[in-house]
């Protein structure tokens, strides 16, 4: 019993705190390439206004990157408190993985950070403009490492077991480019791409709403809009690739998606209901016949396994995956029918004359977070009840510890996540709040700039270059 | 030829917790300090002069870990949960002190907030890192590859001496970088603060280093066995030189030698620390070898490693170039 609390505590420890840092890379990852944009098209243009938007999502930006770095170290110590017998395991496969993490992107990101938000009046802005784009492949090369990893979870290969009881490696390439890990990979990159651009282009419809002549803001609406339009497509089709792959390795995972109990030829597709797993069915259901075969098989009769094909034990939970994929689902398909509507308003030349328009990206601003935590908590319900799927067990991947300390130090990170971060959400809004200037300034005026001191000041180079609009 | 890569790769571990315990070192002691001065400007002045590092400092923490994690999966299986309360205080209040760098230009009115957030949490943080090292020393037991000691071995006089060692420690670090990258009041007021961390670390470092060989026979012999005790010999008389060149620093009001004489007693303490942990990993419990990944794992990750750290060494060293000189408290901008 006291085993089973202790089990209990450290997963709920653990889905929470890598739920919280996952909003933020699913949000810098995307900002940082939009950053580097940006800076680009300011070097390639010589027009401020990018420069402002620069400096405008430069300071949102060091915020939320500082909450994903704290909650992120926290991250990379989690698997050794709560889940040492995992650790000793999967240490040989996993352990070089996200040490090359560390050592390819950490530092990469951390290293030119400073610059990017320090150092514009140290440098030449073409310095600067790499430290940018080097802070932005340090984010997408930390996505492939840690998705290599956890994909590797999913989807084993490339290993052998040694005597203790460790996974071994017999073949790196086979180990990182595991089946899940490229449909992984594309999925959870253009999903922080797509949280980034409803961000975005909520923080700019605000702007419009109160001042529809606010160059700034009609530049942010309309670069995000296009990522929408680009976007959203796109991850429909990765999503529905990914959702194949998963059919292949670990087809109870898609059962509980879709809610399908019976092994049949021409499953139909489930829209809604209420799963019933007592009773191993799903009530009050809407279902359009056939179809699920069909999405699944390419086939109107093929045939589908249902959950019933595994023991009760071997199961995930239906009530968890059913909806959080529904809510994943139901967002994508919200979102392509907003790109779809700014598309037909710009044919028209309404872009910026719907205030409709502006309210549903306004409304839709904070989708993206919630889309991205209902794929992963998909995903990872969906591989219960193993951690190494089909090979370690997650029963048997924990510490042995104390139930009192999980529970204690659950509790505070809950506290201190929430007091923190909810501060740091706080002043997130409040800089988004403030509208574009055509010049905005650089990191508010105390914020660390150093002052050249004894040594040979470095050359400056004005960024205020004049506007050629 | 064949390699020893576990042995190698201890090496670059230790190599990583020494670059981490020294740059960070400096830049949590800048918070330790921070009750001390009252004045804002002052404050911003020593926020300044660690904000553009703190991040890539504190990667190298990330890289311990992370390392450990590859190379020695199973030290890192006993030691976490063996230090589990220090581990996740060591974390949390490293979130605390983290946010803090940018949340404190954020507001006025919360600014007092973040300020204690930031010294208390860079407090917290050094304290927890002495218990775990002074645990460490200690010994880990371990049976049947999982910890077999109870929750609250870690807790000792030794472990809580160790904590207060490495916060007084970690003072005088910041100090003397205060010293070298400020002017005007802060440095002043770090000059005091060097007269006293110094003196302060020298005697803990005593005291620890006496303390060691009397918790067990293994370091005893380690440390006071022929020809060993001659091997040794140049630390001590290194560390004397090291405190010397601190106060000639101190005298001549030089800007640099005081924080070089410090990060020198850093160095050796940590090489008597390597001298005294070696051949374990977790004494007295795991080897080196015995705690190894397979060869296979090492020599994946030596490949890229052996690329890889050179090229972040240059762009650290360049990172830190870019923001040479003085800290201005207030903006020479706008
Ligand atoms: C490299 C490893 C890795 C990565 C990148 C992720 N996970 Fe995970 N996840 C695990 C490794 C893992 C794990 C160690 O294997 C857990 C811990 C307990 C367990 O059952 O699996 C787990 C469990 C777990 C659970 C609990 C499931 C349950 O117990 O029913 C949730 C909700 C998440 N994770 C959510 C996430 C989110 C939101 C992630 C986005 C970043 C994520 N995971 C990435
Ligand atoms: C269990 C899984 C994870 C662990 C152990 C982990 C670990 C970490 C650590 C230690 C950091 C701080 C690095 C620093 O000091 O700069 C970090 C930040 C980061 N992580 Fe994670 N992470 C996990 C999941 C993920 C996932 C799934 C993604 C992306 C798809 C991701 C992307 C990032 C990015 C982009 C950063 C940079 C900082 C930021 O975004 O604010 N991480 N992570
Ligand atoms: C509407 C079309 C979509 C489909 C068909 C789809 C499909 C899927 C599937 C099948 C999975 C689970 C893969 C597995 O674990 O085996 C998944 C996971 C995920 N989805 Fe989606 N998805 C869609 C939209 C979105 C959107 C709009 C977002 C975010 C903005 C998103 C973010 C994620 C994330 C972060 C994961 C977890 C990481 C991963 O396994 O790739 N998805 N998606």
């Amino acid at each position: 019993m006291d085993q089973f609390n202790a089990l209990l505590l450290a997963r709920i420890q653990f889905a929470f705190t890598i739920s919280f840092h996952i909003i933020f890379p699913a949000f810098s990852i995307g900002l940082a390439s939009y950053l580097a944009v940006l800076n680009g098209l300011w070097l390639k243009t010589g027009q401020t206004i990018y420069l402002s938007l620069f400096d405008y999502w430069k300071k949102i930006f060091a915020v939320v990157f500082g909450m994903g770095v704290v909650s992120g170290v926290v991250m990379s110590y989690q698997f050794g408190t709560n889940w040492s017998v995992f650790s000793d395991k999967t240490g040989p496969v996993l352990g070089p993985l996200l040490a090359y993490e560390v050592l390819s992107a950490f530092f990469l990101e951390a290293g030119f950070l400073g610059i990017m938000l320090f150092g514009s009046n140290r440098i030449s802005p073409k310095l600067h403009f790499f430290a940018t784009v080097m802070v932005a492949l340090g984010t997408l090369v930390s996505a492939f490492w840690i998705l290599a990893a956890n994909s590797w979870m999913h989807t084993p290969k490339g290993y052998a077991i040694n005597t203790a009881g460790q996974f071994i490696v017999t073949d790196w390439w086979a180990v990182i480019f595991n089946p899940s890990f490229p449909y992984r990979l594309v999925h959870t990159v253009l999903a922080a791409y797509l949280t980034t651009a409803l961000v975005v282009s909520a923080v700019g419809a605000f702007h419009l709403l109160k001042n529809n002549t606010n160059t700034g803001a009609r530049i942010m609406f309309s670069m995000a809009m296009w990522m929408v339009v680009i976007v959203a497509p796109a991850q429909i089709i990765a999503g529905d690739r990914h959702g194949l792959n998963t059919l292949k390795y670990q087809p109870a995972k898609i059962a509980a998606m879709e809610g399908h109990f019976e092994t049949q030829a021409g499953a139909p597709l489930i829209l809604i209901g209420l799963p019933n797993p007592d009773k191993e069915r799903i009530d009050y259901s809407i279902i359009i016949p056939k179809l699920g075969s069909f999405i699944l098989t390419h086939d109107w009769n093929g045939m589908v396994k249902g959950l019933k094909e595994w023991p009760e034990d071997k199961r995930p939970s239906v009530n968890i995956v059913f909806w959080s994929f529904r809510i994943m689902l139901g967002i994508g398909f919200t979102i392509l029918a907003m790109g779809v509507w700014s598309l037909y308003l710009r044919n028209r030349r309404r872009f910026y004359e719907t205030p409709w328009m502006y309210r549903a990206a306004l409304l839709m601003g904070p989708a993206g977070f919630i889309a991205v935590l209902a794929g992963w908590i998909t995903t990872e319900a969906g591989r219960q009840p193993y951690t190494v799927y089909g090979l370690l067990m997650t029963s048997q991947s924990v510490s042995s510890i104390n139930t009192t300390a999980v529970g204690i130090t659950l509790i505070a990170f809950i506290m201190i996540y929430f007091m923190l971060f909810g501060a740091g959400v706080f002043y997130v809004l409040r800089l988004m709040s403030k509208p574009p200037m055509d010049r905005e300034p650089d990191i508010s005026p105390n914020q660390p700039i150093l002052a050249t001191g004894l040594m040979p000041a470095p050359v400056i180079v004005s960024n205020q270059t004049e506007s050629s609009l | 030829m064949t390699l020893d890569l576990p042995l190698i790769w201890a090496g670059i571990i230790a190599f990583a917790v020494l670059v981490y315990v020294i740059l960070d070192g400096f830049d949590l002691g800048v918070g330790i300090l921070f009750p001390f001065i009252k004045n804002e400007a002052d404050r911003d002045q020593m926020m300044n002069s660690v904000a553009p590092v703190w991040d890539g400092n504190e990667t190298w923490l990330v890289l311990g870990g992370g390392g450990l994690f590859a190379a020695f999966p199973l030290a890192y299986a006993v030691i976490l949960p063996a230090l589990y309360i220090p581990i996740i205080t060591l974390l949390l209040s490293l979130v605390f002190r983290g946010v803090a760098f940018e949340y404190r230009w954020k507001t006025k009115r919360g600014q007092y907030l973040w300020d204690w957030a930031f010294a208390s949490g860079s407090i917290l943080a050094t304290f927890a890192q002495g218990i775990t090292l002074g645990a460490l020393i200690q010994g880990i037991p371990v049976i049947d590859r999982t910890y077999a000691g109870q929750f609250w071995d870690w807790l000792t006089p030794f472990s809580l001496m160790t904590g207060v060692a490495l916060v007084v420690g970690y003072a005088l670090l910041g100090a003397t970088w205060l010293i070298y990258k400020t002017e005007g009041d802060v440095q002043r007021a770090a000059h005091q603060f060097t007269w006293i961390a110094g003196p302060m670390t020298l005697v803990l470092i005593g005291c620890i280093s006496l303390w060691t060989p009397f918790l067990n026979e293994r370091f005893m012999e380690r440390w006071f066995s022929w020809p060993n005790l001659l091997y040794l010999t140049p630390v001590p008389i290194l560390v004397g030189l090291c405190a010397v060149s601190l106060y000639w620093g101190l005298i001549k009001k030089k800007g640099l030698i005081p924080f070089l004489a410090s990060l020198g007693l850093f160095i050796l303490s940590f090489i008597g620390l390597c001298f005294s942990f070696y051949p374990y990993i977790v004494p007295p419990s795991l080897t080196i070898w015995y705690a190894a990944a397979p060869d296979s794992s090492l020599s994946f990750l030596l490949t890229g490693s052996a690329f890889l750290l050179p090229l972040i060494l240059i762009y650290s060293v360049y990172s830190y170039w870019v923001f040479r000189g003085k800290v201005g408290a207030e903006s020479t901008y706008h």
